[in-house]
């Protein structure tokens, strides 16, 4: 392939309130070529998408297509420029006919007005074409993800679209679809059609790419050929150490063969990202989930905390079997769950800071229904200071506090609890170095006084740092666990580059 | 330098606007009452005071039933349906026409908002466990609940000639301070109590707020919402007593008719959100007072009734667009 | 599909008209005068104005939102066009009140998709206002027709072209133009994709904010035209008619089959669900015993049926399929 790019984006910057987004990245795509786009969570992939497809405005930087330059004001400029995108989740219309959904805003009209003959007509030979069995009469939701993928794709090939981006495309496939998936990109290849494909399962990225781009904090980190680069070169790449970082912290004591384990899972399945995973925590072990994004950690975490009761396997607390049916009977059973997205499933917005900390254990501060106020201010307190939460006042609404001041309202709300076992889901994410430290602790505090932790991370220097043992997973199996003088970034790294061959012999 | 004064005016203007959101219903209350006040120099009197305590009741009781159910992101339709059920079942009671519970004060209250709160259990389960949205739910009442009221004594009104029952909207403290007031004060605190104090307010909010997280904290969400619509049918049916109580006649054609409309007009005014979330009670309370106040105004100089209506719309429309979210 | 699969998915898609035609078997066999010519144009006559409210309604539910003024729209329009009647021109009695309701309608639509105010409120808001500039037009009382338009206007509700009443012939051909927009018409589709899922259709491409304007302000022009029927009906103009249509209309549209949610549903279901609504006001009366309040309880009782059947047609996890082995090659 010659240097013949259709897309440059050239020293894109993008700042939003408080976060550098894009500091000044090159991002290239050749015609014709699949361009992996990697990197973890606040890598800034998703932002520069947004910035190509028009959703976002950069503050700096220049865009060339096809050696002209560029600027889009919204979606449907890019759109028009050829620039389509399909998302993870499907976003058609599901009640919509597939050929509706391909053909939606560029109808075919004849002299009664909308050609349905011809649209249907049109859209049966399209998924013809693309090897695809479905009757586009039926509304889309009749069919599976893999088809509505497939779906997408079609209306992007019929959009004449040059450039596709696809945003994690394989998140609800199983192997077969995915491979099926695969072969619609060769297609698209062969038209000359060029791809980027956002991804964090590594095998896919090297079955289906030809180039892979690595950002990290918002930086471009490399471009190579994906000939040129191993598994572990890669994963390095990723979520290898920043030299500037350093925090010793000393971990806390852990006669770790002495305790009983607390809690046990054993070959969970959820049926979408988790397919058989194991493993067990021991009392006042601080254990480590490591893996990259997509590999099944938060799902598991779910799945433990009783907000998603459809699953085989089992759980086991003190080696009896439970079965939650909400998040409510794990509460009981003492366990926590501090979730990594705390917008959507952490904060209420205009409540204060003393209703935010303090709902999950209200039942247990409350007499009758009512809410003992001197006890409730008195833990409010307590961990406003503990927390070093920077507020006024409690009365404040919580949507008034920074992120971090937010996270640690919400650490608060589940560490009050007192709770046997805690689940904590990226703790410090979107969180500066000072209150970093001390919420790591408070982890090692808590765990010298007994109460399990379960550290979901993607910065392995913290997972190091932090644990006594660490579970590494990858597409939703326990793949391998590391403690002791094994436990280092480095071993962390490899396990999870580990060849799929390799891991699916050991698991069988 | 002109960053610094531009964020300094935008910080204002946000501090402003926080400003209107908490206090705005009480300062339009006060501009209408000082409008009033220059319109009409018979205004300003107790009389009127005692007026608007006694007429307000109604609303004001649906309007607390209401911004519960609000709060917690749904809606009631039904309240003026479940006024006229429980005024004709209490007025049915207490001339005599339900054979077993006798005639009894007491027991006709009992009874009307025993039935109130049993369509409020229909309203609830429902909305709770077969999770059908609650504007058509709450709909089914609307357009049947009527119906029923009528079908209860044949389309007739009924009259009392009970006079322990009429009494009761008729009584003066000290002779000279309307019952209402203390009723009203009475419910409002216990709704403030309720929302601020007691585990069951912390949900209803949450969940309004936040449904996701709310699971995840482990709130039981079904049983606090088939309770919040329950609590609504209850304050509807009182509404529904006091109303009767003081016209002395529960008429199932007229009782309730647009009530809901009020209710959700107050808590709109109020600053509660629409989608849900934290309650505005004063908010909510001074929304009902000038719901009624401009009902009274309209009165009280001589202007046609259908005025009001055009009022309570625009007075809706601008406190809902002055109290919306600007997206920081 | 299995066969289970079959019969409930023919059950979802004619359920309701099933339902209508097995009511209008029942009432054919226990009324002798159902199926009379007369009676069976009541029946149509009664229906034209709540299903021009109810296909309007339709399109307002189809995006998603709710349109609660058109009761008061209606009575506002058949007001004006009796207020005007003292001018003797009936274009004037037409085109002013359909004017005046589609300003209304295209009001509703701006707050709504520019000032972003939820349709509920919104709707609520013009309800009250329009009934009130109804009222203060009128001063509160009805307003009769002009002694000397008042037959050319009446013509309008009590003429028959064909034996069949204009209101119904008016009442088909919006259901007729209404059918051509939802099937054939670019616009008609994008009012589906837009309630369906108003986020990715924005993506695709359309314009929602457009869509929404449209519909509500075609849904202000259509109860304009249902309240100059109803004035021509009348040879009046009542300020306090057309009370609770809109209720009825929603309930109309959703045992319909159109989901208050949005982009699903259409306007041949809300033409059963108006005639099912008319059918049963009809066996009510030739009943004679029963009185007109048994009608709320048993519109109220079909809502709950179907509400509770969508419900848990809902529930069912829908089958997905997956690719056979023919279709991966």
């Amino acid at each position: 392939m010659k240097d013949n790019y259709l897309l440059e984006m050239k020293q894109v910057d993008k700042r939003f309130p408080g976060v550098h987004a894009l500091d000044h990245v090159d991002f290239r795509v050749r015609a014709g070529e699949i361009h992996g786009l990697m990197g973890e969570n606040g890598a800034g992939k998703s932002t520069l998408m947004k910035v190509l497809t028009g959703l976002y405005r950069m503050d700096e930087g220049e865009i060339r297509l096809a050696k002209k330059a560029v600027s889009f004001d919204r979606p449907l400029d890019s759109q028009k420029a050829g620039i389509s995108t399909i998302y993870q989740e499907i976003n058609l219309i599901s009640y919509l006919s597939i050929a509706e959904n391909i053909y939606l805003g560029r109808e075919i009209m004849n002299r009664t007005g909308i050609d349905w003959k011809a649209i249907n007509q049109g859209a049966s030979e399209i998924l013809e074409e693309m090897g695809v069995k479905a009757d586009v009469t039926q509304p889309l939701c009749t069919y599976g993800t893999a088809v509505q993928q497939m779906v997408a794709i079609a209306r992007v090939i019929f959009a004449q679209a040059k450039l596709v981006v696809m945003d994690e495309p394989t998140s609800s496939l199983d192997e077969k679809e995915v491979a099926i998936l695969f072969r619609q990109m060769h297609k698209l290849k062969e038209k000359g059609i060029s791809i980027i494909f956002i991804s964090h399962r590594l095998d896919e990225v090297f079955e289906i790419c030809d180039t892979v781009t690595v950002l990290k904090d918002g930086k471009l980190v490399s471009e190579d050929a994906i000939k040129n680069l191993t598994k572990l070169e890669l994963v390095s790449r990723m979520i290898g150490r920043d030299a500037t970082d350093v925090l010793k912290r000393k971990k806390g004591q852990f006669e770790g063969e002495q305790t009983e384990i607390l809690f046990e899972v054993q070959q969970i399945d959820d049926g979408s990202k988790l397919h058989g995973v194991s493993l067990g925590i021991r009392r006042g072990e601080i254990l480590g989930l490591a893996g990259l994004l997509g590999s099944g950690r938060t799902e598991l975490a779910k799945v433990i905390f009783g907000d998603n009761p459809s699953y085989t396997g089992k759980l086991m607390i003190d080696g009896k079997a439970v079965h939650w049916k909400a998040p409510r009977d794990a509460i009981t059973h003492k366990l926590a769950y501090c979730s990594e997205d705390r917008k959507a499933e952490g904060v209420f917005p205009h409540m204060s800071i003393r209703e935010n900390l303090t709902m999950a254990i209200l039942p247990g501060i409350a007499r009758g229904g009512v809410v003992d106020s001197k006890q409730q201010k008195k833990i409010v307190n307590e961990y406003i200071n503990r927390l070093s939460i920077k507020t006024s006042d409690p009365e404040q609404l919580i949507r008034n506090l920074s992120g971090g001041n937010q996270q640690k309202v919400l650490l608060s709300r589940w560490l009050c609890m007192e709770p046997g076992f805690i689940i904590l889901d990226e703790p410090t994410r979107g969180i500066d170095i000072g209150a970093k430290s001390e919420i790591e602790m408070l982890i090692q505090d808590i765990s010298q006084r007994g109460i399990s932790v379960l550290l979901i991370s993607s910065e392995l220097e913290e997972l190091v740092r932090n644990c006594h043992r660490v579970v590494v997973i990858r597409d939703g199996l326990n793949i391998g666990e590391l403690e002791g003088d094994a436990l280092s970034e480095k071993g962390i790294m490899q396990t999870i580059a580990q060849a799929v061959t390799q891991a699916e012999e050991d698991v069988g | 330098m002109k960053g610094i004064t531009a964020k300094k005016q935008q910080r204002q203007s946000f501090e402003l606007q926080l400003h209107l959101q908490k206090y705005g219903t009480i300062y339009a209350f006060a501009a209408l009452i000082i409008i009033n006040m220059l319109l009409n120099h018979n205004f300003a009197s107790l009389g009127t005071l005692w007026n608007l305590t006694i007429q307000v009741l109604p609303t004001m009781l649906t309007s607390l039933g209401m911004v519960l159910v609000i709060s917690s992101g749904g809606i009631d339709i039904s309240v003026g349906s479940v006024m006229a059920i429980s005024a004709v079942i209490s007025g049915m009671v207490l001339t005599g026409k339900v054979p077993v519970v006798g005639s009894g004060v007491g027991i006709a209250v009992a009874f009307a908002l025993l039935c109130a709160m049993l369509l409020g259990l229909f309203n609830g389960i429902l909305i709770s466990y077969f999770k059908i949205q609650p504007i058509i739910v709450t709909l089914i009442l609307f357009i049947a609940g009527r119906g029923i009221a009528q079908l209860l004594n044949a389309g007739g009104t009924i009259v009392f000639y009970n006079n322990k029952f009429t009494e009761i909207a008729l009584y003066r403290i000290g002779g000279v301070v309307p019952i209402q007031l203390f009723i009203s004060l009475f419910f409002v605190l216990v709704i403030i109590f309720l929302l601020k104090k007691t585990t069951f307010g912390y949900y209803i909010q949450a969940i309004g707020e936040n449904p996701r997280a709310s699971r995840l904290s482990g709130i039981r969400t079904t049983g606090v919402l088939l309770s919040i619509y329950v609590i609504s049918a209850l304050f509807a049916g009182l509404a529904g007593l006091f109303e009767s109580s003081r016209a002395s006649c529960a008429d199932p054609n007229s009782i309730g008719v647009l009530a809901e409309l009020d209710a959700i007009a107050a808590v709109a005014i109020g600053g509660t959100s629409m989608s849900g979330g934290k309650a505005h009670i004063m908010g909510t309370v001074f929304g009902a007072l000038i719901i009624q106040l401009v009902s009274i105004m309209v009165n009280m100089n001589n202007i046609p009734f259908a005025y009001s209506r055009i009022f309570k719309a625009v007075i809706i429309i601008v406190a809902v667009y002055l109290q919306r979210e600007k997206r920081s | 599909m299995n066969r289970n699969a079959r019969i409930s998915t023919l059950l979802r898609k004619h359920g309701v008209l099933i339902a209508l035609i097995m009511l209008i078997i029942a009432a054919g066999f226990s009324f002798p005068q159902f199926l009379t010519y007369g009676n069976l144009t009541n029946i149509l006559r009664q229906s034209s104005m709540i299903g021009l409210i109810s296909l309007g309604m339709t399109f307002v539910l189809l995006t998603g939102g709710i349109d609660l003024s058109v009761g008061s729209l209606a009575a506002l329009a058949s007001v004006i066009a009796a207020t005007l009647s003292s001018y003797g021109n009936i274009g004037l009695m037409v085109l002013v009140p359909l004017a005046a309701c589609g300003v209304l309608g295209l009001m509703n639509g701006i707050i709504i998709a520019k000032m972003k105010i939820a349709p509920f409120i919104t709707t609520l808001g013009m309800m009250m206002a329009a009934r009130g500039i109804a009222l203060v037009m009128t001063g509160g009382i009805s307003v009769s027709v002009d002694a000397d338009i008042v037959n050319t206007f009446g013509t309008i509700a009590q003429s028959y072209l064909f034996k069949i009443p204009t209101p119904v012939w008016l009442f088909f051909l919006v259901l007729v133009v209404g059918l051509y927009f939802t099937n054939k018409t670019r616009a008609g589709r994008h009012v589906y994709a837009v309630g369906g899922n108003e986020e990715a259709s924005r993506m695709m491409g359309l314009r929602p904010d457009r869509v929404k304007i449209v519909v509500y302000t075609v849904n202000g022009l259509l109860a304009g035209l249902a309240g100059i029927i109803l004035s021509s009906r009348l040879s009046a103009g009542q300020p306090v008619s057309c009370d609770g249509w809109e209720m009825n209309a929603i309930a109309a549209a959703a045992i319909g089959g159109t989901q208050l949610s949005g982009g699903r549903g259409g306007l041949s279901g809300t033409l059963v669900g108006v005639l099912i609504i008319s059918v049963i006001s009809n066996m009510i009366n030739l009943q004679g015993t029963l009185n007109s309040w048994w009608q709320s309880i048993i519109t109220g009782l079909m809502l709950l049926l179907v509400v509770i059947m969508q419900s848990r047609m809902e529930m069912r996890p829908k089958s997905r399929r997956k690719l056979t082995t023919a279709e991966r090659f």
